[in-house]
């Protein structure tokens, strides 16, 4: 890479990402997301837990814009709220998911050998749980609650980013730079997250935006199923769960919640793919 | 190719206990004794016969002892009995389950096999075009939407308001009242939309795999090599480019297994299919241990041998990895 005073890689990925309308729609949700669930106290019309039995399914309307639910909560506030629950949910267990996957293979690519063994054959058997039963064990198990829903979705998905980091080291620390900083006597440790790891996050940055849309979509099937958030806590899985018990006659209970997780993941995959494609022009 | 298909079998024993440690792991997460929990359940339960129930499961022992116990009746294919009313053995019960389950799999497969990559190979030679457009929004939406939501307004979509099809079980109740062929239309009746709803996310994911290798492959030079010959473009299409991009969609075929039998609990419950996944769903949340750990291993176990075909599938198909 030479010095030149024109741009750096990251501004030039964020050049071409900006050309990528795809890239815009999706940062556009994601950024949406973000300002409405840090500022919910303020955008939320009514307060999402006020129970009100003089407006019990009522449809949406100039007054509660998506209507109402069977208790009279506005069903807009309870998602402006619940879209807190989908960040949370989504970045936490992809926090974890990424650091243990991060550790998991910058161990197994830079020492290799019997340790680089172990860890993947353990990779290998993580791999061949079908996650989603997995995920409904341990919360059987456990206490179905936000915290855990976050750790468990986190501890079962972090092989593919452990794998990623692994390939990146395997290649990086072979290159001219990780020789010489060795030969310099620095220690593992300051080679592999001072030296190796920032040359290795690229594509560890797109699989954890992938990976917070994955997260977003298994919360709401467990919050739908009764066993990931649950009530009062507004989750848009929740919300669909107790409102599809009327469906029939109130559609919006269930349509909405679904739009808003459908668009909320729509927006992260988006955006990780645009962001693929334009790490990947450094090499075509 | 013998050699290799042994030692690619040998490899699944390994694994196969890495999958049991990690079963057996997962149930003793658990604060308290299985037992507490039937113990709360059932408050006739007296302390002598929680005592009873806990040297039975060999609660009493030490947790590598019990391990031991528990990995030789598995070896056996013991998997003990069901913590509920019927205390029925749950290999029985899951066996039962099991049929309608892989069913609905096994053409959910051969459905995203039967359309993604006719999908996946016409965007990628009509790249940037209306249709590319279109299949990758279509793709985009596909592996965003929640099935459950979806199965949801399907059902009110289909089952109620048009009332073309049934909305729940698998078979409707004057089902033995029918000639063969009737029941063979009632029983695909009843799949249509459970069928649909498990193909979509994997349909969509493997279209979009496809079409990348499609790209990738048309851009090597010996297809340049096909095109300076001169092959026509269905030969260089069919011939030489998609034997190449269809390589790495078979291991992700067998990759996509896991999520198939997962995402079973979403469409049996909400079709109110009599499946694993439903059994599964059931016994979740009656915390019916055994019968967890039992789904727990066999779905595991249908992975490996669904990695195991697609390997096979792989070394059949190229001669690099056979002779390695």
């Amino acid at each position: 890479m030479s010095n030149a005073p024109s741009a750096s890689f990251g501004t030039v990925v964020l050049r071409r990402m900006a050309r990528n309308p795809f890239a815009l729609a999706g940062g556009a949700v994601v950024a949406l997301l973000f300002l409405v669930a840090l500022l919910a106290k303020y955008v939320a019309p009514f307060d999402p837990s006020v129970v009100n039995t003089d407006v019990m399914l009522q449809p949406p309307g100039l007054k509660h814009w998506l209507g109402t639910d069977e208790l009279g909560r506005d069903v807009l506030s309870r998602m402006i709220f619940g879209a807190q629950i989908s960040l949370m949910v989504g970045f936490v267990s992809i926090g974890i998911a990424t650091v243990v996957g991060v550790v998991v293979g910058a161990i197994s690519g830079y020492y290799g050998g019997r340790i680089d063994d172990v860890l993947m054959r353990f990779v290998d058997i993580m791999l061949t749980f079908p996650v989603f039963f997995l995920i409904l064990a341990v919360i059987a198990v456990l206490e179905p609650n936000i915290i855990n829903v976050m750790i468990v979705i986190g501890l079962t998905g972090w092989m593919g980013v452990a794998r990623l980091v692994r390939a990146e080291f395997l290649s990086i620390k072979q290159r001219d730079f990780v020789v010489a900083v060795r030969s310099l006597g620095q220690s593992d440790g300051v080679i592999i997250f001072r030296h190796i790891l920032p040359n290795a996050m690229a594509p560890v940055l797109v699989s954890a935006t992938l990976g917070v849309a994955g997260a977003i979509l298994t919360e709401s099937a467990l919050s739908f199923l009764g066993i990931g958030v649950q009530p009062p806590t507004p989750s848009w899985g929740s919300i669909l769960t107790e409102g599809k018990n009327y469906i029939e006659f109130a559609w919006w209970l269930s349509v909405f919640p679904g739009l808003a997780i459908l668009f909320t993941v729509l927006g992260y995959n988006l955006l990780g793919e645009a962001m693929r494609d334009a790490l990947d022009a450094r090499i075509n | 190719m013998l050699s290799y298909l042994f030692k690619r079998f040998l490899m699944m024993f390994p694994i196969m206990l890495g999958i049991t440690l990690i079963t057996f792991a997962v149930i003793h997460l658990a604060p308290g004794e299985p037992v507490d929990k039937m113990a709360d359940l059932n408050p006739k339960i007296s302390p002598q016969a929680k005592q009873k129930m806990r040297e039975m499961y060999n609660l009493d022992k030490p947790l590598e002892v019990q391990y031991w116990l528990w990995l030789k009746r598995f070896a056996r294919l013991d998997f003990g009995s069901s913590f509920s009313s019927d205390n029925r053995p749950v290999l029985g019960k899951i066996l039962e389950r099991l049929p309608i389950t892989l069913f609905i799999n096994v053409v959910s497969l051969l459905i995203i096999f039967l359309l993604s990559i006719p999908l996946g190979v016409m965007s990628a030679t009509r790249q940037h075009s209306l249709f590319d457009k279109f299949s990758t929004l279509f793709v985009f939406v596909g592996f965003s939407t929640p099935g459950f939501w979806l199965s949801l307004l399907l059902m009110i979509l289909f089952g109620v308001q048009l009332g073309w099809l049934p909305i729940s079980g698998i078979r409707s109740i004057y089902f033995e009242e029918l000639s063969a062929w009737g029941k063979f239309l009632d029983y695909s009746r009843h799949l249509v939309l459970p069928v649909l709803i498990s193909s979509l996310t994997s349909l969509a994911f493997l279209s979009r795999i496809t079409r990348q290798n499609m790209l990738e492959v048309i851009r090597q030079d010996y297809i340049t090599t096909a095109r300076a010959k001169g092959c026509d473009e269905h030969t260089v299409v069919f011939h030489h480019a998609l034997r190449n991009a269809l390589l790495p969609i078979v291991t992700i075929i067998g990759l996509s297994v896991p999520s198939l039998i997962g995402g079973s609990v979403i469409f049996e419950t909400v079709f109110s299919i009599p499946g694993m996944g439903m059994l599964f769903y059931e016994s979740v949340m009656s915390r019916d241990y055994p019968l967890v750990m039992g789904i727990l291993i066999i779905g595991a176990g249908l992975t490996l041998i669904g990695n195991l075909l697609s390997d096979v599938g792989y070394a059949l198909a190229d001669p690099r990895i056979r002779y390695e």
